[in-house]
């Protein structure tokens, strides 16, 4: 087995599910209609990635396993996604922000995964960059709406912001799985998608009126498997139906 | 305008519903075909909004990736669903913020049926199959209503209804042929849904004032005991299929007329939650009414934007 191609796809799918998780609990409660088609079509793509990602991941473990049986029989240390994905929805502003962060980091991810010496994953990511590319033209408009909106929408995209920006550098986290897999040109270095992430981000809140705040301290753990405490609860939910009713078919 | 005129106009009006000539939101109309349109269409959008909320609560528990992504697809269609009918109310001069309020003061209905909670897996299965079946019987006909824009609409809305009852009755199937768990899980879901399933259809006729004249508008064009027959009489034979039970005694088959025979709807049960005694009509308009409070700043936010982008543009 690859297993350290095994390992990247875990967090590559992981991140999807997440937060297509995340996007779903909006359903229903969205701030206009329009909204909440829009994050519920943006879950819909998501847990579409997660599927390729998964069921791809299972093909390289060699296992036995699926898309189904890694997305919803792994032990919460066994899910690879990073902090920011899984940190709650709070006001529309939050849930926003965090899109857009980590839509500003995926276009680019994808973008050179495109040209990823591994075919099955090049192909995951041209079909995934399409939608992902609409998910960070739907962030980034709203970013800047509520930015330059009203002092009221300024000050809480800004608290969103001061919030969330100690979990944006590890979506650029890098470690021996990775070197190993950008020797094999399979995945892009990090530090490239990070400057593409930074353009964007700059522009965007720039802008958006924003600024990024003083506090740097970042946090990280999601990638070694090591979460918040919101993880444990999305997982109550999300494998309640598999652990209540071992080996069934729906 | 002279007492004249409105009788000519208001046969003229006739004439044309008579001759299936679809009325189009600028020409004429008597006030009480508005009034009933802008009630009607308004109740169905908001039943499309409020539709989503007892679906909703499955999304993050459903059992694998393939049904979470088809019921999201599904509820997603249910808010698309809201969208044309506010805009079809719309074309009647009403404004969709003040028919919502109506829906949030308790003022305007909504279909009984999602005040009913959704307690397990199965209920997806349940409310694809019924509701959205239901739902079907209603729409069909309604996609030949007088009124052109809620004609229009339906004809998109029924394209999807079709798809959301196959996968709830793709639901069921799947739990009615599987454990002894899941086969009981489904017979529950039935059991809860068939009674306000039928319900959805509206009291009986002779209970139900406006029947008569919505007909003579071709806004109806079947009363509600013929509608609830043929859902009877299609559903029935499906739940025997997938060896379910329709929680009914008095159900027979009568080969004299084709049809089933069915029991006795309980109407009080009807009536208390319509008038919002159900068991989650609180609930559901609470879930509603925060939604609009909570997403106030954000509509707030995006008016102040497109102002000042207007006025950057003219300087
Ligand atoms: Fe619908
Ligand atoms: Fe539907």
């Amino acid at each position: 087995m690859d297993k350290n191609l095994f390992e990247y796809l875990l967090r590559l799918g992981d991140d999807s599910l997440i937060l297509g998780h995340r996007l779903s609990e909006w359903c229903g409660h969205g701030p206009i209609l329009e909204e909440d088609i829009a994050l519920t079509n943006i879950a819909l793509d998501l847990i579409g990635q997660t599927n390729s990602i998964l069921e791809y991941a299972g093909k390289v473990e060699g296992a036995g396993r699926n898309a189904d049986s890694l997305a919803f029989l792994r032990f919460d240390k066994d899910y690879k996604n990073c902090l920011l994905v899984e940190q709650p929805n709070g006001d529309f502003g939050v849930t926003i922000l965090r899109q857009f962060f980590f839509d500003a980091y995926r276009v680019p991810l994808f973008t050179m995964l495109q040209n990823s010496s591994d075919e099955q994953l090049a192909a995951i990511a041209e079909k995934s960059l399409k939608e992902t590319r609409y998910h960070l033209k739907h962030s980034s408009e709203w970013v800047i709406r509520l930015g330059d909106g009203t002092d009221e929408s300024h000050a809480r995209i800004q608290s969103a912001l001061d919030d969330l920006w100690r979990y944006t550098d590890e979506l650029f986290f890098s470690d021996e799985t990775d070197a190993d897999l950008k020797a094999r040109n399979i995945i892009p270095d990090a530090a490239a998608v990070k400057t593409e992430w930074q353009k964007t981000v700059q522009a965007v809140l720039t802008e958006a009126t924003l600024s990024v705040p003083t506090n740097n301290w970042k946090f990280e753990g999601g990638r070694k498997g090591l979460h918040s405490e919101h993880l444990g609860y999305i997982l109550a939910e999300l494998q309640f139906m598999q652990r209540a009713y071992p080996n069934m078919e729906w | 305008m002279k007492e004249l005129d409105i009788t000519e106009l208001e046969r003229k009006f006739q004439e044309k519903i008579d001759n299936e000539i679809r009325i189009e939101p600028n020409d004429w109309m008597p006030d009480a075909y508005r009034k009933t349109l802008i009630r009607q269409i308004s109740q169905h959008a908001h039943s499309e909004v409020v539709g989503m909320l007892p679906e909703g609560n499955w999304i993050t528990r459903a059992p694998n990736l393939r049904r979470k992504a088809v019921l999201l697809a599904k509820v997603q269609d249910e808010a698309g669903h809201g969208l044309y009918l506010y805009s079809a109310v719309e074309t009647l001069g009403a404004d969709r913020e003040e028919t919502i309020d109506d829906l949030h003061t308790g003022k305007a209905k909504y279909s009984s049926i999602f005040n009913y909670p959704t307690l397990t897996w199965a209920d997806m299965g349940a409310i694809g199959w019924l509701v959205d079946g239901a739902a079907i019987m209603n729409q069909v006909p309604l996609c030949r209503c007088s009124y052109g824009p809620y004609a229009r609409a339906m004809v998109r809305v029924c394209k999807e209804e079709s798809f959301h009852q196959r996968q709830g009755f793709e639901i069921m199937t799947k739990l009615a042929q599987g454990t002894p768990e899941q086969k009981a899980m489904a017979q529950d879901a039935l059991n809860r849904f068939w009674w306000p399933a039928l319900m959805m259809f509206g009291p009986n006729d002779a209970d139900s004032p406006h029947t008569a004249q919505s007909m003579k508008w071709k806004i109806k064009r079947h009363t509600n005991d013929e509608l609830r027959q043929q859902f009877v009489d299609i559903t029935v034979p499906q739940a025997e299929m997938i060896g379910l039970t329709v929680p009914d005694p008095d159900l027979k088959w009568n080969a004299e007329t084709g049809h089933y025979e069915f029991g006795e709807i309980n109407w009080d049960e009807f009536w208390q939650v319509v008038s919002g005694n159900g068991p989650c009509n609180k609930d559901r308009v609470d879930a509603r009414r925060k939604a609009k409070e909570d997403g106030s700043w954000v509509r707030e936010a995006a008016n102040a934007y497109a102002e000042k982008r207007k006025a950057r543009k003219a300087s």
